[in-house]
C-alpha cells in the first residue's frame, strides 16, 4: 500500500491562451507551491548555468537562416559579410521557371563555440511572370522542416538531443530599395510567413537611397506592415539586460544594409566597403548603413531568443494544427480532459464501424450483382429453350411432310409395281398364247 | 553537388557537401577562416541569461532506513532546512507501518540562480519486519512522475515548459556495518538502478576507521559489480574521453562515506560544521575526515546538470519507449505513430503525417 502526500496542490492545467509568456511568469508559475528559503552558506549550485553552457558548447549550436529576396538583390553577399567568410555561392540566372530553395550547411567555429549554420536561399524568387505561387514553395519548405521534427518527436525510439534541427530560426526578407513602398509580392509573402517563422525585414542595397529618402521609406514600410497585419519579429524587451538595446533597435527596423566582401583601405586600416567614384561606402560604419546593428541583433544579442521563439511558438502552433487536423484533441465535447489514448480508442472504434459498414455495402453490391447476373442468365436460358422448341417443331413438321411424301411415294410405288406385275402377267399370258398357237400350228402341219 | 527532388511539385533542395580547401575535416570553417569578428560566442551569454531567468528544478530522493541521518544530510548539502522533518512542526518520530513518500519543495537562490528543490523522503522504507516489496511504492512513484511528464508531452496544447517532477537523483543510504551489502540493498538498487540514477552513500561514516572504510567500499563495489547494479555515473553514458577520466575517478570512490550535521563548532579559530564528540570534532567539510565534500561537489557543483540530462535523455526515454510499445500492443496507442521500432532511415520517413493515419488504420485493422 502506498500513498503519496504532497504539501501543496498541483498547479492546474491552464489553456494556452493564458499560458505565461515571459520567463518570470514561468518561474512564478512553477514555484508557486514552494516556499522560498534562505541559505546559510555557500552551496555551489550557482555553477549550474555554467554546467549547462558547457554541455551545450560541447554539443554545438545550430542556427538556420532563410533568405528571401529577388535574384541579384545581394542575399549571398550579405551572408558572406555577416559571417565574415566565403560561402560557396554562384550567381543564379533570372530564367528559373519556378522558385527553388537552395540550402547549404556549414560548420563554423569561433574560439570554442561551434555553430552549425544552414543558409537557405531562394532561387528565382520574383522572376516569374506569374508570381502567384511563389510563396507556396517557401511555405512548403518551412512546413517540411517542422514536419520532420514532429516526426522525430513522435517516434517511439527517438534521439532528440542528437537531432540536427533544420527548422528555420530566422527569415531575412530582402526588400528592394525602390524608395516608395513594399511590393505586393512582398506583402503577400510576408503575410503568409509571419505565423511560421521569425521575419526580419531588411532593405537591401541601401547605398542607393539617400538618408532622408531612407527615413521616409522605413516609415512607409512599417506602416504598411502594420496596416496589413504582418507580424514581424520583435526583439524581446522583457529581459532587463538587453531591454534597452532591443527597444532602440526595434525602432530602427527594417535595417538598411549593404553587403561587401571586398576590402578597401581607409586611412591605415582595411575595411569592408564598396568603392564608388564618388566615395566609399563602409559596411561597418554605423553612419553609412545598419549592417552592424543587424549583426548585433541577429547574432550577438538574440540568436538564442530566435531559436526559442521558433521552438516554443511557431513549432508548437504547427504541431497543434497538425494534430488537430488528424483529429486529436485534449478535451471531448463535454470539456473533460481526454487523453490521447481515449481519442485514439474512439478513432479506432469509428474506423472499425466504418470498415464494417463498407463491408456490408460491398456485400450488398455483390449480392445485387449476382442477382442481376442470374436474371440475365435465366433470360438467355429461356431464349435458348424457345429457339430449341421452335427448331424441334420445324423439324417435326419437316419430318411429317417427308413421311407423307414417302407414303405417297410408296403408294405410287405399290401401284406401279401392281401395274407392272399385271402387265407382266399379261405379257406372259400373251406370250404363252402365242407360243401355244405356234405349237398348234406346228402340230397341225 | 547532389540534387534531391523532395517532392515532384516544386521545392528542390540541394545539399552539397561543402568542400573547403584548408580544413582538417570536411566542411568545418575554423576560426582562422573567419576573416574577422562575427560574435557567435555571444550566444553562450545569451543562453546563460535565459536559463538564469527561467530558473532550475531539481528533485532528489533520499532512501534508507530511519535513523541513518537522511534528513540531516540533505540539510547539510543544501545548507538550509530543506528536509521534511525540519518543515513539519510537532514532528514525531514514529515508525510508520507502510512506506509513505512525502515530498517538500523549496525555492533557493544563490548569486542570481534560482532553483526549485524538491526533496522526496521515504519514511518507512526497510523499517518493517517483513520488508518484501518495500521498493514497490518507490518504483511506482518514479514511474508515475515519468507518466505525468509523458502525458503532458503528448498533449496537443502543451505548456511552454513542462513542469519537471521526475526524480533526478536517488541517494541511497547504506548503514556503516563494514561487512557487505544486505539483501534489501541489493534488491532495491537492482530494481531502481534501471529507472533512476542512484548514488549510494555510507551513512554515519564516523563509526568506521579509514582502513575499515576503504575495505567496506571495496567490498561494496565488488558486490555491486557482481549483482550487475549500475549506479551513477554509469560507464555507458560517458560522452567523451574527458568525461570518462573524470567519471572514472568518481567511480573509484563511490560509495561516498558521509557524515551530516547542522551544528557549527570552533576549530582553530574557524567556525566549521562538525560533530562534537568526546574524542574530537569530526569536520564535515574536511576531506580528511569524511567524503561529504566530494558528494556535494558531485551532486551539485559538477554533475547536477548531468544528472538531469541522464534522467531526461536516458531514463525517461526508456520509460517512454516501453510505455508506447506497451500501449501499441494493447491496441490503444498513445502515439499517432505506430512503429514498433522507430529506427527508420531518413529516406524511409514518410514526409506527411497523414500517411501515418493510413498506417495506423491499417494496423488497427490488423488488430481486429
Amino acid at each position: 500500500m502506498c500513498s503519496i502526500l504532497r504539501r501543496a496542490q498541483q498547479t492546474p492545467l491552464r489553456s494556452p491562451r493564458c499560458s505565461p509568456s515571459t520567463d518570470d511568469d514561468l518561474w512564478r508559475d512553477r514555484s508557486s507551491n514552494a516556499r522560498p528559503l534562505a541559505l546559510s552558506g555557500h552551496v555551489g549550485f550557482d555553477s549550474l548555468p555554467d554546467q549547462l553552457v558547457n554541455k551545450s558548447t560541447s554539443q554545438g549550436f545550430c542556427f538556420n537562416i532563410l533568405c528571401i529576396g529577388e535574384t541579384g538583390i545581394g542575399k549571398s553577399t550579405l551572408m558572406d559579410t555577416l559571417f565574415n567568410t566565403n560561402f560557396e555561392n554562384f550567381e543564379s540566372s533570372h530564367f528559373e521557371p519556378k522558385v527553388k530553395l537552395r540550402a547549404q550547411t556549414y560548420d563554423l567555429q569561433e574560439s570554442n563555440v561551434r555553430l552549425k549554420l544552414t543558409v537557405v536561399n531562394t532561387v528565382g524568387f520574383g522572376d516569374q511572370m506569374n508570381k502567384q505561387q511563389s510563396y507556396q514553395h517557401i511555405v512548403d519548405y518551412i512546413d517540411t522542416q517542422f514536419e520532420s521534427y514532429l516526426q522525430e518527436e513522435l517516434k517511439i525510439k527517438r534521439s532528440l538531443h542528437n537531432y540536427h534541427d533544420s527548422r528555420i530560426h530566422a527569415c531575412l526578407y530582402f526588400i528592394a530599395p525602390s524608395g516608395h513602398s513594399l511590393k505586393s509580392l512582398d506583402l503577400v509573402t510576408m503575410k503568409k510567413l509571419d505565423s511560421k517563422v521569425n521575419i526580419i525585414p531588411v532593405i537591401a542595397k541601401a547605398d542607393t537611397i539617400s538618408k532622408s529618402e531612407l527615413h521616409k521609406f522605413k516609415i512607409k514600410i512599417m506602416s504598411e506592415l502594420v496596416s496589413n497585419g504582418v507580424q514581424i519579429y520583435q526583439f524581446p524587451i522583457d529581459d532587463e539586460t538587453v531591454a534597452k538595446i532591443n527597444t532602440a533597435m526595434n525602432g530602427h527596423l527594417p535595417f538598411a544594409v549593404v553587403g561587401s566582401t571586398e576590402e578597401v583601405s581607409i586611412g591605415n586600416k582595411m575595411v569592408k566597403a564598396r568603392q564608388y567614384p564618388w566615395g566609399v561606402v563602409q559596411v561597418e560604419n554605423e553612419n553609412h548603413c545598419d549592417f552592424v546593428k543587424l549583426r548585433e541583433m541577429l547574432i550577438c544579442v538574440n540568436m538564442e531568443d530566435l531559436r526559442e521563439q521558433t521552438h516554443t511558438r511557431h513549432y508548437e502552433l504547427y504541431r497543434r494544427c497538425k494534430l488537430e487536423e488528424m483529429g486529436f484533441r485534449d478535451t471531448d465535447p463535454d470539456c473533460k480532459p481526454v487523453s490521447l489514448q481515449q481519442t485514439y480508442e474512439e478513432k479506432r472504434q469509428e474506423f472499425v464501424g466504418e470498415l464494417q459498414r463498407r463491408e456490408e455495402e460491398m456485400r450488398q453490391t455483390f449480392v445485387q450483382r449476382v442477382k442481376e447476373k442470374e436474371a440475365e442468365l435465366k433470360d438467355a436460358e429461356r431464349e435458348l429453350q424457345g429457339k430449341f422448341e421452335q427448331l424441334k417443331r420445324m423439324h417435326a413438321e419437316e419430318k411429317s411432310k417427308l413421311e407423307e411424301k414417302r407414303r405417297s411415294l410408296e403408294e405410287d410405288m405399290s401401284v406401279f409395281s401392281k401395274r407392272r406385275a399385271a402387265s407382266e402377267l399379261l405379257q406372259a399370258q400373251a406370250f404363252n398364247t402365242s407360243s401355244n398357237n405356234k405349237k398348234d400350228k406346228d402340230r397341225k402341219k | 553537388m547532389e540534387e534531391r527532388e523532395v517532392e515532384e511539385r516544386v521545392v528542390e533542395i540541394e545539399h552539397p557537401l561543402p568542400c573547403l580547401s584548408e580544413s582538417d575535416t570536411q566542411g568545418i570553417i575554423k576560426g582562422r577562416d573567419l576573416f574577422g569578428y562575427v560574435g557567435i560566442e555571444a550566444v553562450l551569454d545569451q543562453m546563460r541569461r535565459k536559463t538564469m531567468k527561467a530558473g532550475f528544478e531539481f528533485n532528489i530522493m533520499v532512501v534508507g532506513q530511519s535513523g541513518l541521518g537522511k534528513s540531516t544530510l540533505v540539510n547539510t548539502l543544501f545548507k538550509s532546512k530543506v528536509s521534511r522533518k525540519s518543515c513539519t512542526p510537532n514532528y514525531e518520530e514514529k515508525i510508520s507501518k507502510t512506506v509513505h513518500l512525502q515530498s517538500v519543495s523549496h525555492v533557493i537562490e544563490e548569486k542570481g540562480v534560482k532553483m526549485k528543490l524538491t526533496v522526496i523522503d521515504t519514511p518507512g522504507f526497510g523499517d518493517q519486519i517483513n520488508n518484501e516489496n518495500c521498493w514497490e511504492p518507490i518504483v511506482k512513484y518514479v514511474n508515475e512522475q515519468y507518466e505525468k511528464y509523458l502525458k503532458e508531452e503528448l498533449n496537443v496544447n502543451r505548456k511552454r515548459r513542462i513542469p519537471d517532477t521526475r526524480v533526478h537523483c536517488c541517494v541511497y543510504f547504506l548503514p556503516a556495518t563494514g561487512h557487505w551489502l544486505r539483501p534489501i540493498d541489493v534488491e532495491f538498487m537492482r530494481r531502481l538502478g534501471k529507472i533512476v540514477s542512484i548514488v549510494p552513500v555510507i551513512a554515519k561514516a564516523d563509526t568506521l576507521t579509514l582502513e575499515e572504510r576503504l575495505e567496506f567500499k571495496q567490498r561494496i563495489r565488488q558486490d555491486l559489480q557482481a549483482n550487475g547494479i549500475r549506479v551513477y555515473p554509469q560507464k555507458e553514458y560517458d560522452e567523451d574521453a574527458e568525461d570518462r577520466i573524470l567519471n572514472d575517478k568518481i567511480r573509484e570512490n563511490i560509495p561516498f562515506a558521509v557524515v551530516g550535521t547542522d551544528k557549527e563548532h570552533q576549530v582553530n579559530g574557524n567556525k566549521v560544521l562538525g560533530r562534537k564528540t568526546k574524542w574530537g570534532i569530526i569536520e564535515v567539510e574536511n576531506v580528511a575526515h569524511c567524503e561529504f565534500a566530494h558528494l556535494r561537489d558531485l551532486l551539485i557543483r559538477s554533475h547536477l546538470q548531468d544528472l538531469k540530462d541522464v534522467t531526461h535523455n536516458i531514463h525517461y526515454e526508456a520509460y517512454r519507449v516501453k510505455r508506447l510499445n506497451e500501449s501499441n500492443a494493447n491496441g490503444l496507442a498513445l502515439s499517432p505513430l505506430i512503429l514498433e521500432n522507430g529506427t527508420l532511415e531518413k529516406s524511409d520517413r514518410k514526409p506527411i503525417l497523414t500517411d501515418v493515419c493510413r498506417t495506423v488504420t491499417g494496423q488497427a485493422y490488423g488488430c481486429m
